[in-house]
């Protein structure tokens, strides 16, 4: 399995039909639209290093009230465009004037992104299993389009992290990450997370993070990361060959601690 | 372009461009660009950005949004807009330019935020806009050209999609005969100069002409500019790929959908537990979740979920009248 960078224009493929996300198709060949990684799975799609969220229903995000009006929550999504929660769709019913006791204006909330018109008018919902205000916790923000590596391969990434830290967690498809613990595991936890922001276009990343979680698991005071960087370095060998068999030591390593 | 608004002394002007051997004031032949050089992701605030060193012309662009604009009127219901702002800055030639925007700078931004609308995909972000800033540091001619090429790049940085990489390149004529990418003193003293830009497969997006030529010498002058255009563009190609270049495991994960769809509700599942802000909500969770907690395989489990999201969606429904997203605050908003 080759991954390669690609840039806007470049040829990827002379059939059409291999087009997906992030490439166009121009006299019947395939080009890139982005700077990314390209991925030749089924389709040849391209992932970008970097780009803003755009909204698309059914995504589950994080999202911060920036105005009340008497039926709509707005929310700031951490995109070019702003979502809209009404009353009805808050799981309780709501009298417009208590609309800003439940949640005003720089509350945050899990919700999910019920729809989106032509003109991105962006319809939020919080009528869904675990969907709720947020009233403890942080709430860091990464790059949307590094969240893939956040949850991991079948969630595991995301799933490790929960067990060695002890924090819940939340990924928002639009780059914003809700983790509650106590202090010392949420502060591990987030440098856990840089570290794989640090590192993403790597792999054996599951591993890495966590031989790191479990070094500082003992003294989660020590914060420095220049040993670990070095363990990174030699790490690089792993190639994307044997990811399958890293992600079951993964498995195994976590069995044993529970 | 003859008449820069910096100084121009006539009894600066060289006797000769090109010496006996075909060589120019600085050493390069007459289909040579000058040396080089570009870097991305340089400012950290900015989506995207580059820095471009040509010659003596030092530039920085950056590139920010898609993002929301304001004042909303400007908005473009289908598409993005794309803002572009070339600005020199004050210290940029030797003499103090007054700051701000000024007609020649006015001019330049227009021309080349079209030389981008042809390759952007603004269409996908229908109201948003995409701003450009590129600041000119130092001044040696063919600034507008250095700038479209770092902006370019900027753009690719913000991962903004586009059919391709622009790049820019200026001919000119001096003593009579044509030349690429003009220095200041052919710039300044020279009897013609045409900045262009182009994609990669050699359409032209920008084009002026300031000076006489004749009809064969413009043909001419668009081939050479393609031949210019080219290199930059290799240049351009090599700065993306060398950012990466000591990373080249790079590796995603494939089924990305998929994924994402567990993940979230397997961190859902354990987070709801603790939810209080909905109790008659939980109370009905909680038999499901139970169900889906034990044949939690990552596969089963989205299956199972979706199909009890569902139904669980149709009993709520009933107890609320439909009549969400009709009264959305479209006109609050405008009014305020």
């Amino acid at each position: 399995m080759e991954r390669e960078i690609v840039i806007p224009g470049q040829l990827l493929s002379e059939n059409k039909t291999d087009s997906g996300p992030g490439t166009y198709v121009k006299d019947g060949k395939v080009y890139s639209l982005l700077y990314g990684v390209k991925n030749t799975k089924n389709k040849i799609s391209v992932i970008p290093f970097t780009g803003k969220y755009i909204p698309s229903p059914g995504d589950y995000v994080i999202a911060t009230v920036i105005g009340v009006t008497p039926s709509n929550w707005i929310f700031n999504i951490s995109s070019p465009y702003d979502g809209l929660l009404h009353v009805s769709e808050y799981p309780r019913r709501v009298e417009s004037d208590k609309m800003s006791e439940i949640m005003g204006v720089g509350s945050s909330a899990l919700l999910r992104i019920k729809d989106v018109n032509s003109s991105m008018k962006v319809e939020l919902s919080m009528r869904d299993r675990g969907l709720r205000a947020l009233d403890v916790g942080r709430v860091i923000e990464v790059t949307p389009t590094k969240i893939p590596r956040i949850i991991g391969h079948g969630g595991s990434m995301v799933s490790m992290l929960k067990k060695k830290t002890n924090c819940d967690i939340f990924v928002g498809q639009n780059g914003r990450i809700w983790i509650n613990g106590n202090d010392a595991e949420m502060d591990l936890l987030n440098e856990a997370i840089e570290l794989i922001m640090k590192h993403s276009h790597t792999s054996g990343l599951t591993e890495r993070i966590s031989k790191f979680l479990k070094n500082e698991d003992d003294v989660v005071s020590e914060k420095d990361g220049t040993v670990l960087e070095d363990d990174l370095v030699v790490d690089t060998e792993d190639k994307y060959e044997i990811r399958e068999e890293t992600r079951r030591k993964v498995d195994t390593l976590l069995d044993d601690d529970n | 372009m003859q008449t820069k608004h910096w100084r121009i002394n006539m009894s600066d002007k060289p006797e000769k461009f090109i010496d006996e051997n075909g060589l120019r004031l600085d050493g390069r032949r007459i289909n040579e660009i000058r040396p080089m050089k570009m870097e991305i992701g340089v400012l950290s605030r900015a989506d995207g950005s580059c820095y471009l060193e040509w010659g003596n012309n030092k530039v920085l662009a950056a590139v920010y949004g898609p993002r929301e604009l304001h004042p909303r009127r400007l908005q473009k219901a289908d598409s993005a807009l794309i803002r572009y702002r070339y600005n020199m800055a004050a210290f940029s030639v030797e003499d103090r330019i007054r700051p701000g925007p000024n007609r020649r700078s006015i001019e330049i931004s227009k021309v080349s935020r079209e030389a981008f609308e042809p390759v952007v995909l603004t269409h996908l972000y229908p109201g948003a806009v995409i701003d450009v800033f590129a600041e000119v540091l130092q001044a040696d001619a063919g600034t507008r050209t250095a700038a479209i090429n770092a902006a370019s790049l900027a753009l690719a940085d913000a991962g903004i999609p586009m059919k391709g990489l622009i790049s820019a390149c200026a001919v000119g004529k001096v003593d009579g005969q044509l030349v690429l990418d003009l220095n200041k003193p052919e710039d300044n003293y020279g009897d013609a100069d045409i900045p262009m830009a182009m994609t990669s497969d050699g359409e032209i997006t920008l084009l002026q002409m300031d000076g006489d030529i004749t009809q064969e010498e413009f043909k001419k002058a668009i081939e050479m500019c393609k031949d210019g255009c080219h290199e930059i563009l290799a240049i351009q190609q090599e700065t993306l790929r060398n950012k990466f270049s000591k990373l080249e495991d790079v590796e995603i994960s494939d089924d990305k959908e998929n994924n994402d769809v567990s993940a979230l509700v397997e961190s859902e599942l354990v987070s709801s537990e603790e939810d209080e802000t909905s109790e008659d909500l939980a109370s009905i969770e909680k038999g499901e979740m139970e169900d889906d907690v034990k044949d939690a395989e990552t596969e089963d489990e989205v299956e199972s979920v979706e199909e009890q999201e569902d139904s669980f969606q149709d009993v709520d429904e009933e107890d609320i009248p439909d009549d969400n997203g009709e009264d959305v605050p479209e006109d609050d908003e405008e009014t305020v």
